[in-house]
């Protein structure tokens, strides 16, 4: 691996973690769709402050930026507050309007300049190790490296500082707002910090992979735990997962690096919907047929238990019969009875069916159950 | 007017236009069904079809990219219900994930294919922003079939999409095929989506569904009028983003677009009847003064049936401590004054007049006493 090679890569890595970290409350908060509203139009952010400094570079275009993020949060707000749109489709109605005044003030003033819409939408990856980043004539990293690795640290401190508050205003923003928390405050803090850190993602991996990067990760964790700090770790790693696994893709095929990491972010979500254990959906699909086994030697229990009484070899208990009286097919019946008899429930003698003690207590569970 | 005379723009305006009346009939049904957001990730979802159709036919020809735009766009669909419906994972989240990484997948597609050596892309990448300007007139007219089919597809099935979008459940209930309308219903928005691709572009197309049916719906309550209004904001929009952007150098299509229909919406929001802010707002405000007026000569009451009789003056500061809470006692007294049911005292003391009085008794009176 070349230097650059490397560099890149750990870019990405810490735009991943950035990213995941916030997308984890987006997503549990049932907000990923802003990260896709505040990452189109903080370009109308960045586009405004290039006109005021004249300099690509001005850290006055990240705080821009993230003011615009801001806005655009209270702006689908105050659309929802005057309940005339729907909160789905105010998020529609203000970020397009954003977007397209940025668009159109690039193409409109700043023809010559670093700022297409290209890189701004899908970002160039591969040219960040090339813009430096010096102090005093020492070259000491790329500079999107050393913005984002301090947008990495911000969001560490906020979440460690905030955990225990944003935590509880997350799961149960009543109680949190009983017990004197302010959810506004909270919930904007949160948002400056997606701001901040889409603002850097996207100079990296443009506005649409910052959504893949902030809820694919955790939304394939949300399968896997039930424990918050554990899905902002597995979506952390997730996020890594897919930065680096993406730029090899990438680098093997000669294609896009921001648009491989996205597609193995999807490929790993894929990957949990279907493996998941508990939530994914072969998992799923295990449990349902189990249950439904499960739940037809209960019905042959109770079934024998209503007729106990009748003296052994009657018609009743008879396999012939009983499958016909729960409207089963025979092999049907024929495999719950062997399931039956393997778990100690009944025994078979000539064809008739009794029940054992635990098959007795199994059918009495069941009735008194509801 | 150049749009009779310049047939460039005659075409473009009219393939706006029709795109506008598609996107704003079936936005409307989007927008009441609070799918607002679908359009968002349907847009972005049919990338990689767009780029999958290329490789499989190494063809150019609109028909065969849109069909394959639509498909990925349905695919995406299916994945977003799948995952609602079999984890626990929110919508929002569900769009975010198939929308960046559908995406991302796309980008992944159309840089492998400006790598080939033999590439003849060129083309391919004006479905990412759009190009309005390259729409030649044998778009349009297919454009126009093929909005002309769904539009009559929706005439056919109007009762039953009707249905769908406000009480599905009753529908149900009704014996009518949900599920399979609501597939239809998916597969008109998708295509509409689709049509406006190579116009307005993957990012902004979203906002052609959403915002004119959000501007339509603040001027009625009904379903047909709304989808008529709704075509035709889109229209309007789509003819007036035309004309801005030949008018104005350098101004893309696609965002000119979005600006006006979001001047549409921010319009409608203000001024439209009943619902708009301006009226709500004057009719508040209306609202408050008649209820100080109201106060104000019920107070005057109170005092004079305390007293010995109408004639009796008094002095603003003690209508000031009684009306705390509501204020606006002096313009009050000076309405009351215009209309003769007060009087002021040549002493600065105020009255009422006995046409005031049998009012002020009245109100009492139906009020059920002081």
């Amino acid at each position: 691996m070349t230097a650059p090679q490397i560099e890149i890569q750990l870019i990405a890595s810490i735009v991943a973690v950035a990213c995941a970290l916030s997308g984890v409350f987006l997503v549990l908060r049932k907000m990923a769709m802003m990260s896709d509203a505040i990452s189109h139009s903080i370009l109308l952010g960045i586009v405004l402050a290039f006109f005021i400094t004249r300099d690509i570079a001005s850290p006055l275009l990240i705080i821009a930026a993230a003011l615009t993020g801001v806005m655009t949060v209270s702006l689908v707000e105050l659309l929802n507050r005057s309940k005339l749109v729907k909160e789905d489709a105010s998020i529609g109605l203000v970020f397009p309007l954003l977007f397209s005044a940025g668009v159109i003030l690039i193409s409109r003033y700043a023809g010559n300049v670093h700022l297409d819409i290209d890189s701004v939408l899908l970002g160039e990856l591969a040219f960040a190790p090339f813009n430096r980043f010096s102090v005093f004539g020492h070259d000491i990293g790329p500079k999107s490296m050393i913005i984002m690795s301090a947008i990495l640290i911000l969001n560490i401190v906020f979440l460690a500082v905030f955990y225990k508050e944003i935590k509880l205003s997350t799961f149960d923003p009543g109680l949190a707002a009983a017990l004197g928390f302010s959810p506004a405050l909270l919930h904007y803090g949160l948002m400056s910090m997606v701001s901040i850190t889409a603002v850097g993602a996207f100079d990296a991996v443009g506005s649409i992979l910052v959504v893949a990067f902030m809820i694919a990760p955790p939304a394939t964790a949300y399968l896997l735990t039930d424990r918050l700090s554990i899905m902002m770790l597995i979506s952390a790693f997730i996020g890594i997962l897919c930065a680096i696994s993406g730029y090899w893709v990438a680098y093997s095929i000669d294609a896009s690096i921001a648009g491989s990491m996205a597609t193995m972010a999807g490929f790993i979500f894929f990957l949990a919907f279907l493996l998941a254990p508990d939530r994914g959906i072969i998992a799923i699909a295990r449990r349902r047929v189990r249950q439904r086994w499960e739940f037809a030697q209960v019905m042959l229990a109770v079934h024998l238990h209503q007729h106990q009484d009748l003296p052994p070899g009657s018609y009743e208990n008879h396999v012939d019969h009983c499958y016909k009286h729960l409207n089963w097919s025979l092999p049907f019946a024929e495999r719950v009875i062997s399931m039956a008899k393997e778990d100690h429930l009944l025994t078979v003698k000539d064809g008739y069916l009794a029940l054992t003690d635990t098959g007795r207590d199994t059918a009495r569970q069941a009735l008194t159950q509801s | 007017m150049d749009i009779f005379t310049d047939y460039t723009l005659r075409t473009v305006a009219l393939g706006t236009s029709v795109l506008g009346i598609l996107s704003g009939a079936l936005g409307t049904f989007a927008v009441l069904r609070r799918q607002s957001l679908l359009g968002d990730a349907i847009s972005h979802a049919a990338l990689p079809g767009i780029a999958i159709a290329y490789i499989l036919t190494r063809s150019k020809s609109t028909i065969i990219l849109i069909l394959g735009a639509a498909i990925a766009g349905w695919v995406a669909t299916l994945f977003i219900i799948a995952i609602v419906r079999n984890t626990r994972i929110k919508e929002d989240a569900a769009l975010g994930t198939v929308l960046s990484v559908f995406f991302g997948f796309g980008l992944v597609l159309l840089t492998f294919i400006q790598r080939q050596p033999d590439a003849s892309q060129a083309g391919l990448d004006k479905f990412l922003f759009g190009q309005a300007a390259t729409l030649l007139q044998r778009d349009v007219v297919s454009m126009a079939i093929l909005a002309i089919i769904v539009l009559i597809i929706l005439t056919l099935f109007w009762k039953e999409f009707k249905l769908l979008s406000f009480d599905p459940s009753f529908g149900k209930s009704m014996g009518f095929p949900i599920h399979r309308l609501e597939i239809l219903l998916t597969a008109l928005i998708v295509i509409a989506i689709v049509l406006g691709l190579q116009t307005v572009g993957v990012v902004l197309m979203s906002a052609m569904i959403v915002a004119p049916a959000a501007a339509a719906r603040q001027w009625t309550d009904k379903l047909s009028i709304m989808v008529i209004l709704s075509g035709l904001f889109g229209a309007f929009a789509g003819v007036g983003g035309a004309l801005m952007s030949s008018n104005v150098t350098k101004v893309p299509t696609g965002p000119a677009i979005v600006l006006v229909i979001s001047a549409v919406v921010i319009a409608s929001l203000l001024f439209a009847s009943k619902r708009g802010l301006l009226w709500s707002y004057m009719r508040e405000r209306r609202n408050r003064k008649q209820i100080q007026l109201d106060a104000v000569l019920s107070d005057l009451y109170i005092l004079a049936v305390q007293h010995d009789s109408i004639e009796h003056g008094h002095q603003i500061q003690v209508l000031r401590s009684m009306s705390t809470g509501h204020g606006g006692v002096d313009g009050s007294l000076s309405v009351l004054e215009s209309r003769g049911l007060a009087r002021q005292l040549d002493d600065g003391k105020w009255a009422l007049t006995s046409r005031g009085f049998d009012l002020a008794r009245e109100m009492t009176d139906q009020r059920g006493g002081v």
